[in-house]
């Protein structure tokens, strides 16, 4: 095919993208509505939502917690970012969850949340989040929404396949946007094809959480793009969209959308597995970190990690083959029964889905049309199972309903269209307002979907809220697909960008959350079990205040002989043990942020005070009648000063 | 029907959450009109889990000990025994209030705060809730063996 040809439709598309965006912000969304949207979407005042949404905060950093049909904001998780809220990043116990190999990072790029999974249904234990940017992948513990462990993927670009997890749970994964040199070294750019690969990993999560890496497999230098698992009979593979296979690194809008298909790559994990356990993995040497949060201790630990096992597809029959896909596929999404892989071509006019059973006969027959770095690439038709003609432009993503149906997002048509699987034919389509990204139905890339709603997680908001300026929120919308025709019931603005989001029945989660974190429990080696502990211990030039809050005071609450040149820690216990009572922890002008104190729990701020004087420090989170009286004084003398080391509350 | 059920479970449950939050002090002068009467038990024992008389029996040291040292870590950030602090002095309150009051309080302060003339009659005074602890029964009963304790001590002085 000619590149004229080419370089003309991708202009057209783009003009027709250009044009849908202007054509879009002048519509009236508004005459769309028939009138029962408000009662579907109203909770009455102290009751709950049915679903718990959790967004991908995006360039934020974060999760955002929304409530679904209400689409109102509960809660934000700090995850890769620095939240001063929270003191997540700033305290003492929370900078080691930031660190990686480059040092603490106070921010990432997080786009794909995935709640874990039992037998295929999401379980409401963890969620976890990549980290796009400098590659990692957090989980985050559903009793508590917070941050329980980080742990970084060396070998790795461009986080962005990842952190899809297999059926139980066994493994989340990452796939390399950016192919890169391996181990990272100084080589030319223009030497891509020769030094530049892809690293597809699989991290072992075990039975309380923890992650660490299993294996990695060294692909050819491609972007490897998204991914899913396999589930019922697909159960032991997952698969992962690539894209720029001309393995261009310039110019990539042009120089990557020259093949007519790029390929989804179907790896057996289990393969691997035996591979890895059967000693066929090389151990390189390769630095990560991997950053736990010690719920007893109230504190993160980080680890170093110094190496990975490394499979190659050459040397490992049977573990990875590729599948030809039309025109740089994004999103690739498994049905329920696990039979179909459906795959988003970004820049084709169809869907494909590929089909399961016909992928393993394909295998068995070595229906092949070649095979590239000892991976074999099955032949289309061998492989493909139907076609979506006319879905719109710009398939990205799909999701699942529960009486088989699948709503594909269109970018550039800026829209969502809905399918019948097995027959592939387009039943229903809705605008989006504008230009969306991923979709999300309640467990709809599970076995078990609660297909009551879609919401669209749109990039380009222009005239849907009042205006903020330049910078506008993004927008979700909540669509109802309850019936045969999809309608559209709310707007609600979201933090960062909601990149994708996943939700639950809020029954899951809610019976388990913590209230408090029990006193009794508390090992941090500078908390304190009561009041009468409180105290103030220096150490040369370094200085612990052992310090208690409860409404409405701190002890102790005057503190003398502090001097300049000295490392001051304040250590603060929460000793209540009351649902919703934190406390707030800030002193005159240190460098930082508050603390901000959970029940039972113990944080430190770190301050290193520069200049004589007085100094108060006070409560930041109104806790009772007497909030205003929490408060104390710090009296701090010039170096080398003889006042005296005192402290105390109510003397 | 199950649902409207349960919504209207989860309501009552938060609007008895929201009134335990609420501002005491104006509470009470509208409590004075409008306070259903409280039955002989809740007038001497308060509002919670125990609902009949402990039986006490001798004192149990051991069980003292461990409600001393509960004191300690969930009650004395507020209540010293012999003065006033956050909380009313302690050490003699087994003389103000039966041993079952002393841990339905213990147990179920917001309720006992909201409707027993007692526990209003402190808030006004030191215009600060008591706080749940998140006390289990066993931990109430050990904290009660303590204060016997001391009761004995206010008692052998006399
Ligand atoms: C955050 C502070 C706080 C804590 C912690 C606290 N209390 Fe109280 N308590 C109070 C206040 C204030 C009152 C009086 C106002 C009221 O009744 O609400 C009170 C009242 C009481 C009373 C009521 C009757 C009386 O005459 O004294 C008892 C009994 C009591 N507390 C026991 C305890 C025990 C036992 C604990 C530990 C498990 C405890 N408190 C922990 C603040 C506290
Ligand atoms: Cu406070």
């Amino acid at each position: 095919m000619n590149k004229k040809y080419l370089k003309n439709t991708l202009y057209a598309v783009l003009l027709l993208a250009a044009f849908t965006v202007v054509h879009y912000s002048c519509q009236d969304s508004k005459n769309l509505t028939t009138g029962d949207e408000a009662a579907k979407v109203y909770v009455p005042p102290g009751t709950y939502d049915d679903f718990y949404l959790f967004t991908s905060g995006g360039f934020s950093g974060q999760v955002g917690v929304y409530g679904l049909p209400s689409g109102r904001l509960f809660r934000v998780i700090p995850v890769f970012s620095q939240d001063p809220e929270k003191a997540w990043g700033y305290s003492e116990e929370s900078k080691p969850m930031l660190m990686t190999t480059h040092g603490f990072i106070p921010w990432d790029d997080a786009h794909h949340p995935e709640l874990s999974q039992t037998d295929g249904v999401a379980d409401g234990r963890w969620l976890f989040i990549n980290g796009n940017n400098t590659p990692r992948i957090a989980r985050m513990d559903l009793s508590t929404f917070t941050t329980a462990e980080i742990i970084e993927i060396p070998n790795s670009a461009g986080n962005h396949g990842s952190p899809f997890l297999t059926e139980n749970t066994e493994y989340v994964v990452a796939s390399t946007r950016f192919s890169v040199p391996i181990p990272n070294k100084d080589v030319p750019i223009k030497s891509y094809k020769e030094n530049f690969k892809g690293t597809i990993s699989f991290v072992k999560v075990a039975k309380d959480g923890a992650m660490d890496i299993a294996f990695q497999i060294l692909v050819p230098g491609f972007d490897y793009d998204l991914s899913h698992s396999g589930k019922g009979p697909s159960h032991d593979w997952a698969f992962f969209t690539s894209y720029n296979t001309e393995q261009a690194n310039t110019l990539l809008e042009v120089n990557a959308s020259q093949h007519d298909k790029d390929f989804i790559a179907a790896i057996n994990w289990k393969k691997a597995e035996e591979y890895a356990a059967k000693g066929k993995a090389k151990t390189v040497s390769a630095d990560y970190f991997i950053n736990r949060y010690d719920e007893k201790k109230h504190m993160g630990v980080s680890n170093k990690k110094t190496s990975v096992k490394v499979l190659l597809p050459e040397e490992c029959p049977g573990m990875i083959y590729y599948l030809p896909t039309p025109k740089s596929p994004h999103g690739v999404d498994v049905n329920p029964t696990g039979e179909y892989i459906v795959a988003g071509g970004k820049l084709s006019s169809t869907i494909t889905a590929h089909s399961f059973e016909k992928m393993l006969k394909a295998i068995e027959n070595k229906e092949f049309e070649k095979t590239i770095d000892g991976i074999p690439v099955i032949k289309y038709e061998s492989v493909v199972a139907g076609e979506v003609q006319n879905p719109g432009l710009g398939p990205l993503h799909t999701e699942f309903d529960d009486k088989g149906y699948a709503y594909t997002s269109n970018f550039i048509s800026s829209e969502i269209v809905k399918w019948k699987v097995g027959t592939w034919e387009v039943v229903d389509r809705i605008p989006t307002y504008y230009s969306i990204g991923h979709l999300c139905i309640p467990g709809g890339d599970t076995k078990k979907p609660w297909g009551k709603y879609v919401v669209a997680l749109n990039k380009i908001t222009k005239d849907r809220y009042l205006p903020t300026g330049p910078e506008l929120t993004q927008s979700a919308q909540l669509i109802d697909i309850s019936g045969d025709k999809m309608k559209l019931l709310l707007d609600f603005p979201t933090i960062g960008e909601p990149h994708y989001a996943q939700a639950i029945p809020a029954d899951i989660i809610m019976k388990n959350s913590k209230k408090i974190y029990k006193i009794e429990e508390n090992q941090h080696p500078y908390g304190i079990k009561a009041e009468k502990d409180a105290r103030v211990v220096r150490n040369g030039n370094e200085v612990h205040v052992y310090m208690s809050t409860i409404r409405t005071h701190f002890a102790p609450d005057n503190i003398e002989g502090i001097k300049v040149g000295d490392v001051v820690y304040f250590h603060v216990t929460n000793l209540e043990q009351d649902w919703d009572i934190p406390h707030g922890f800030a002193v005159k002008g240190a460098p930082n942020s508050e603390l901000l104190i959970l029940p039972g729990a113990t944080e430190t701020l770190k301050w290193e005070p520069k200049a004589e004087g007085i100094y108060p420090f006070y409560c930041t989170d109104f806790c009772s009648a007497l909030h205003q009286e929490m408060q104390g004084y710090l009296r701090v003398s010039p170096k080398g000063s003889n006042v005296k080391l005192s402290f105390g509350t109510g003397k | 029907m199950k649902k409207f059920i349960l919504s209207a479970a989860f309501m009552s449950l938060s609007i008895l959450m929201l009134a335990g939050c609420g501002d005491s002090s104006n509470k009470k002068s509208t409590a004075k009109t409008s306070e259903p009467e409280l039955s002989a038990w809740e007038k001497e024992n308060g509002f919670g889990p125990v609902k009949e008389k402990v039986v006490l029996g001798a004192i149990d040291k051991k069980m003292a000990a461990k409600g001393e040292k509960i004191f300690e870590s969930k009650c004395a950030s507020c209540h010293k025994l012999d003065e006033r602090y956050v909380g009313p002095a302690q050490r003699n309150v087994l003389e103000r209030v039966t041993p079952e009051f002393f841990m339905n309080m213990v147990l179920n302060p917001d309720e006992n705060i909201d409707k027993h003339p007692h526990a209003k009659q402190m808030l006004a005074v030191y215009l600060q809730r008591m706080t749940n602890q998140n006390v289990n029964l066993q931990d109430a009963r050990e904290l009660l063996e303590y204060f016997r304790v001391l009761d004995e001590g206010l008692k052998a002085k006399k």
